[in-house]
């Protein structure tokens, strides 16, 4: 992990939301990869047992904002000004992983997809697409 | 229905309306932040509760419960969430068919005409065999 991964991974555990859902942060060679252990408070469906779709969307929201930071887009904090998450299988209680990348990097706004797997990268969970402002305010 | 481990560690709370309409309110805490600096609360959550919201939206338009799960789900943040103030949910279960339910929600402050946030989402039945008697006869169009 080089240092400037290193400096958006300690940023991104410290975000209060973020460590209650317990997400670590690695750097990978495309720029961030993101990891959320299972725990059972973030559980949405008891019987299976699954974790929350809202859960996921958090985390892929997470994995954007990450890579967004890592792309040296848009400091501080970019804002989301929408999201779309596909849920594309259950997810379990396994530790999940995420990564993003930005799509298209405009004056105002950038496009960003994410995606989240468990065991095999090749079978993702969920992902998401969305739309960051870079402009404050 | 309403309640899961993770919407009762964010402090949610399900508010009882007696009609069609799901509601959940989210009292301030620390935990919800995402920009430290501002205060203003991780849009994760806001997606979080709405995805919820509009679940439960889908469970008290069924004759029966019957399991399904989230197909896709899209936000549109209108602006961020004050700090230290509790945020309210809506959801509305705009149409129950054989497969998939589609819900409509909204996340707010104040009024539900001045939004945090909109949502559209559509759920899918996971269940075997038809879901015909789901459906409400006089139910949601």
């Amino acid at each position: 992990m080089t240092d400037e991964q290193q400096t958006i991974a300690r940023l991104i555990e410290a975000l209060p939301y973020c460590a209650h859902l317990g997400i670590r942060a690695h750097g990978g060679d495309t720029g961030m990869l993101l990891e959320l252990p299972f725990s059972p408070h973030l559980i949405g469906n008891q019987t299976i047992p699954a974790i929350h779709g809202g859960v996921i969307g958090s985390f892929l929201e997470t994995v954007a904002i990450a890579q967004v930071l890592w792309e040296g887009a848009v400091r501080p904090t970019p804002r989301p000004v929408n999201v779309t998450i596909d849920y594309l299988r259950t997810g379990r209680a396994l530790t999940s992983f995420g990564r993003a990348e930005i799509v298209k990097q405009g004056r105002r706004v950038l496009n960003v997809h994410a995606r989240m797997w468990q065991d095999d990268e090749a079978k993702p969970v969920a992902a998401l697409q969305g739309h960051f402002l870079i402009a404050s305010g | 229905m309403g309640k899961t481990p993770f919407t009762a560690s964010l402090g949610a709370e399900v508010l009882t309306g007696g009609d069609d309409v799901a509601r959940l309110r989210l009292p301030w805490s620390e935990k919800l932040i995402g920009d430290p600096a501002t205060g203003i609360v991780h849009g994760g959550v806001i997606t979080a509760m709405l995805d919820h919201c509009c679940g439960m939206a889908v469970g008290i338009s069924l004759r029966k419960p019957a399991p399904y799960a989230t197909l896709d789900l899209r936000i549109d943040y209108m602006k961020p969430a004050e700090p230290r103030r509790e945020i309210f949910f809506e959801a509305r279960c705009v149409k129950i068919g054989h497969e998939i339910a589609f819900t409509r929600g909204c996340a707010f402050q104040t009024t539900a005409d001045d939004p945090i946030a909109l949502c559209t989402g559509a759920f899918m039945f996971t269940g075997r065999g038809s879901l015909a008697a789901l459906i409400p006869a006089d139910g949601p169009v």
